[in-house]
């Protein structure tokens, strides 16, 4: 017990910022990952074959190529990448990126490709009838997918959501591979100078199961707000 | 583009992918056998056997892969009992903590996807078999996992590919598999685009062959 103490005695404090930081991860990572649902998902649904086609690249190939091959990418090609913009602005200097940014765009991508499949389900399940009707009532655009659209597609798409979720938080134990201290990669170094590797990985496993386990008490609660009436 | 270093990759990556073919071949072999276990132990009507079944799927299914890979490799060998027994030859081996991890992670996932479907099969189906003075045993052997499998392909297609995604973390633990190899090459010549291209190649192409498979018995067993 005295290695989790808190102090300089122990790894308590340690592991409970590597928590926060995990935490960090995998909420700027899902919210990335909004981000790009935000746009391939129209792109998904859209009339047009070819934008069909770019939707459908992002979501397969994101699917189907392991995490970890991802974040290498972006370990090893995001400072190059950035560098290469800056050249042709006429910067030169050597630029790197923050393994926090880097890490949560990694993850932001894959988790993503998830959300869109999610969100065009769910777009998808919703009658058609929902569109048509406002649509004679004359309802904007705009007007439509916020307050007829969105209310109910979140309804749909929170217990898939939640899935997508712990994927993303599970994914955040790869980016300790580029060095960022979440659970995983303080765990690594408390094993090593600790020489007692099975009980700080057992320790991690436990954190990550107390997070999946915390978060979905709360998606529950969420999930029983947007279905009140159903 | 360096179109050479890609030329020159593609050789070694495709070696690589045997090693990763092996890994997730005998993973999913042997955790197929766990999730039947497990999968039937939560159908037992006894609570605490119920819950152990519970319990496994949950924490395994609960963490990451990196982290039960990590127990079994770097925190198994910690255990001083176990490095005198014949568990040793197996738990000193990298290439074999990384088979243990993904048979149980892919055991707990299996489980579960078979559990829902022995829960999908109709009550009807099992009482005209009763009724046909069938026994209980032959009623399971022969109607309720024939018919659960069949349910279940398309969720095994699914972990199918999961775990093959999941493989690529025995690189992680020192094994030179598809991911191993890649991270290698881009580690040593910094072209991390091209050298993706061609893994990520190799990996969606595998995805492909296994979507189109399932979609193939999927096909030939169903019902109609």
């Amino acid at each position: 017990m005295e290695l989790l103490a808190f102090g300089k005695t122990g790894w308590g404090d340690e592991l409970f910022y590597a928590t926060l930081m995990t935490i960090a991860v995998s909420i700027t990572a899902m919210f990335i990952g909004f981000f790009f649902a935000l746009i391939f998902t129209p792109l998904k649904l859209s009339k047009f074959k070819s934008l069909n086609l770019i939707g459908n690249f992002y979501t397969t190939v994101i699917r189907g190529v392991p995490e970890l091959l991802v974040i290498y990418l972006f370990f090893f090609g995001g400072s190059g990448a950035i560098m290469y913009v800056a050249s042709i602005f006429g910067y030169f200097e050597y630029i790197e990126i923050n393994a926090f940014i880097t890490g949560s765009m990694a993850i932001g991508i894959i988790s993503g490709a998830y959300s869109t499949e999610v969100f065009r389900g769910a777009i998808q399940s919703i009658d058609k009838g929902q569109f048509e009707a406002a649509k004679v009532l004359g309802v904007g655009k705009f007007a439509q997918f916020y307050k007829i659209i969105l209310p109910q597609m979140l309804r749909l798409a929170i217990p898939n959501l939640s899935n997508v979720w712990q994927i993303t938080l599970k994914d955040t134990s790869l980016i300790s591979v580029t060095g960022l201290v979440e659970i995983m990669r303080q765990s690594y170094i408390a094993a090593g100078s600790t020489r007692d590797p099975l009980f700080f990985y057992s320790f991690a496993a436990v954190l990550y199961l107390l997070l999946t386990f915390l978060s979905m008490k709360l998606i529950n609660r969420l999930e029983a707000k947007y279905s009140r009436g159903y | 583009m360096d179109f050479d270093l890609m030329f020159t990759s593609f050789p070694k990556l495709l070696g690589a992918t045997v090693v990763t073919l092996k890994l997730l071949s005998v993973s999913l072999f042997f955790g197929l056998f766990i999730g039947l276990l497990f999968a039937i132990l939560r159908l037992n009507k006894n609570i605490f056997i119920n819950k152990f079944a519970y319990g496994y799927s949950y924490v395994f299914r609960g963490t990451p892969l990196l982290v039960q890979i990590f127990i079994i490799y770097f925190g198994l060998g910690q255990i001083e009992y176990l490095r005198s027994t014949f568990l040793w030859v197996i738990l000193k081996e990298p290439y074999w903590c990384a088979i243990i991890a993904f048979t149980l992670n892919t055991g707990a996932y299996t489980s579960e996807i078979l559990r829902s479907a022995f829960q999908t099969i109709k009550p009807g189906i099992i009482e005209a078999g009763k009724s046909l003075g069938i026994s209980n045993k032959i009623i399971f052997y022969k109607i309720q996992i024939p018919i659960a499998i069949r349910q279940s392909l398309p969720a095994y297609g699914n972990e199918i590919i999961l775990m093959m995604k999941g493989t690529s973390l025995a690189s992680t633990v020192t094994l030179m598999d598809l991911t191993g190899v890649a991270k290698y090459i881009i580690s040593t010549t910094f072209k991390p685009i091209e050298v993706f291209i061609v893994a990520g190649g190799i990996y969606l192409f595998m995805t492909f062959i296994i979507h189109n498979v399932i979609k193939y018995l999927e096909k030939k067993y169903s019902f109609q």
